[in-house]
């Protein structure tokens, strides 16, 4: 069974839930950005939650399979069709050998997660089938997808059936304007209280600088820093420090200008200042922000993160039940 | 040194062990690292020593931020009585200074740059008084560098010269940082001289490029074989300034799959270092280059 890729869409990979263990040489942990649409459209399909799909951001890819199987899109709305004919994104359906599957224009949000059954089956490096374009590692030869690649496709499981569907109630995605919940530290301590009022006051705009590496925001007001004499290494710049690990999730601020939110396939350290980190919960809703979607940051402390992370398992849960 | 613990997100604790950097506290944060990963901690997923801090990733599903944090601190307790001594290796890497793409490239982006009126090596032996580049590489390349981080990209280490304080080098990054660096560049940040495993954005000065290859994620190459990244925390690097003949003869031997980095195992205390570290440097050298 594979697939032929006959269009790749912008910048497709194939992602599962990625590579932890290795970001202390610089090995991001790489995976799905929304990893919540990538675990639903897994279940739609009778997969393991954590087989490898295709990630198309913006604009889907053209496929053509050589077998039949069961596919589901979740995450943006990327209206799937198959032989021309529209499918429901969020639901799973029947493809036959020979079928083509496009995708109609982005209607919102950004990043599609394409699920087949029996998972896309590259060879799994260190761990994970997850792509890390920028080490060509992982994926389908370390790289976005190609026009006439052929990607393997591995054994369908007993539970794979088309016509199953996530209910609208249960599906996730940020809202208007997006709201990421942000804790505070790391080096929140640099820039002055005023500034740490406005950055949560204000509202930002993604930049078109946003990949899987990280998001940029513009917009908001230039952040002022605490005056002090720069420590042995770190560098000149106020918003400099002695180059350090990055979280997933942090939120640097060169020269205190445009923050970049770091995502999963982060730069895994470097010399900038961190005020605070996007909870995991949130992580997934980053993945789903187009250019120019505007976006506050609201503060919230470790009890609020850690009950939205249960909150998100909680949906995951009930997904699995709605399916079953 | 004071130590700062702050939680970065819900999985990450990030440890500051000193703002300012020093060997002092990358052997600390070195040691904290290893007792973490030595005890074995259900739920932790992560754990990646920097210059002067480090950073843990757990799941917070198994074992709580604030337990998570305790543990830490407890770590640090013993810690501050760990023998500073490691064994490592020290590894020479051939370094073509003032190499042709480096300085296309420098030459391509230099209205980013601090000086557009010199290269990267003219500028950095300049603002840290040297009389000339050459003076200056014998400086970059006299004495050993210890890698205190692996990161930013796979594989790319950061390394932190052994010399006093006041002989280390420090130069700034480029205003702006470049779209393109070439794979391999020796660059400088900072105090930090690091070698890009892959071409691609960099903000450091760029001094040369070495034919020695130190990330496969193919593992065609023999000694990247058993693993794809060459570098680790702790090892110890000279660096042996060769020319374009020396460079294209490393090379060709990197393409036939003939080339192996030369490097022995090393035991480095850092309080025998501290006493006399010209002595020490000496012995190293001994050790990498005597039979």
């Amino acid at each position: 069974m594979a697939i032929k890729v006959t269009s790749p869409g912008l910048a497709t990979t194939v992602q599962d839930l990625g590579r932890p263990g290795y970001y202390h040489l610089g090995i991001p942990i790489s995976g799905g950005m929304d990893r919540f649409a990538l675990r639903a459209a897994n279940m739609l399909v009778g997969n393991d939650e954590g087989a490898a799909v295709l990630e198309a951001v913006f604009m889907g890819p053209e496929l053509e399979f050589t077998d039949d199987a069961i596919v589901a899109v979740t995450g943006a709305d990327l209206p799937p069709k198959l032989n021309g004919e529209g499918r429901d994104t969020w639901a799973s359906f029947a493809v036959k050998a020979g079928d083509v599957l496009s995708f109609g224009y982005l209607k919102g949000n950004a990043r599609g997660y394409i699920a087949v059954s029996g998972g896309i089956d590259v060879p799994v490096v260190l761990g994970s089938r997850s792509t890390y374009a920028l080490g060509a590692l992982g994926g389908f030869e370390g790289r976005p997808l190609a026009a006439g690649d052929q990607l393997p496709v591995g054994q369908a499981s007993a539970n794979a059936k088309a016509g199953r569907e996530v209910p609208v109630n249960l599906r996730r995605g940020p809202g208007t304007p997006a709201e990421l919940r942000v804790l505070t530290g790391i080096y929140w301590h640099r820039i002055t209280e005023q500034s740490g009022k406005n950055f949560f006051a204000d509202t930002w705009k993604v930049a078109p600088e946003a990949d899987r590496i990280g998001y940029r925001f513009r917009g908001g007001q230039e952040l002022g820093f605490v005056d002090r004499k720069p420590p042995f290494g770190a560098g000149s710049d106020p918003s400099n420090i002695v180059d350090g690990c990055y979280p997933y999730g942090s939120i640097q601020v060169p020269g205190g200008t445009e923050p970049i939110v770091l995502h999963r396939d982060a730069v895994s350290g470097g010399g900038y200042f961190m005020l605070g980190t996007v909870i995991s919960a949130d992580m997934d809703l980053i993945g789903q922000l187009q250019p120019n979607t505007e976006t506050r940051f609201v503060e919230v402390d470790m009890e609020t993160a850690l009950a939205a992370r249960h909150d998100r398992q909680k949906l995951l849960a009930d997904i699995r039940t709605a399916l079953e | 040194m004071k130590t700062r613990y702050a939680y970065g997100g819900d999985e990450h604790i990030f440890v500051e062990v000193d703002e300012e950097m020093s060997l002092d506290a990358f052997f600390k944060s070195l040691s904290m690292t290893t007792a973490v990963r030595d005890g074995k901690i259900k739920g932790v997923t992560e754990i990646c020593p920097a210059n002067a801090s480090f950073q843990v990733k757990y799941d917070p599903d198994v074992i709580t931020p604030a337990a998570m944090m305790d543990m830490l601190k407890e770590i640090e307790k013993t810690a501050e009585h760990a023998d500073h001594s490691i064994d490592t290796r020290i590894i020479e890497v051939p370094v073509y200074y003032q190499d042709p793409w480096t300085h296309e490239t420098l030459m391509r982006f230099r209205e980013r740059h601090q000086d557009p009126s010199g290269t990267d090596l003219d500028y950095a032996a300049r603002i840290n008084g040297y009389d000339d580049v050459d003076a200056f590489i014998e400086a970059h390349s006299g004495a050993p560098w210890f890698v205190s981080m692996v990161g930013f990209v796979a594989g790319l280490p950061f390394m932190y010269q052994m010399v006093e304080r006041d002989r280390q080098i420090e130069v700034p990054k480029y205003l702006k940082p470049r779209t393109d660096t070439p794979k391999q560049t020796v660059g400088y940040g900072g105090c930090f001289s690091c070698i890009y495993s892959v071409r691609g954005a960099g903000g450091y000065q760029m001094f040369g490029v070495t034919p020695m290859p130190i990330y496969d994620p193919k593992q065609e190459i023999s000694y990247l074989k058993d693993f794809m990244v060459f570098f680790s925390p702790g090892d110890i690097v000279k660096y042996r300034p060769i020319n374009r003949e020396e460079y294209d003869d490393i090379l060709a031997d990197v393409e036939a799959d003939r080339f192996k980095p030369r490097t022995r195992p090393v035991t480095f205390s850092l309080d025998d270092f501290k006493q006399d570290i010209n002595g020490y440097n000496h012995k190293l050298m001994e050790a990498l280059n005597g039979n």
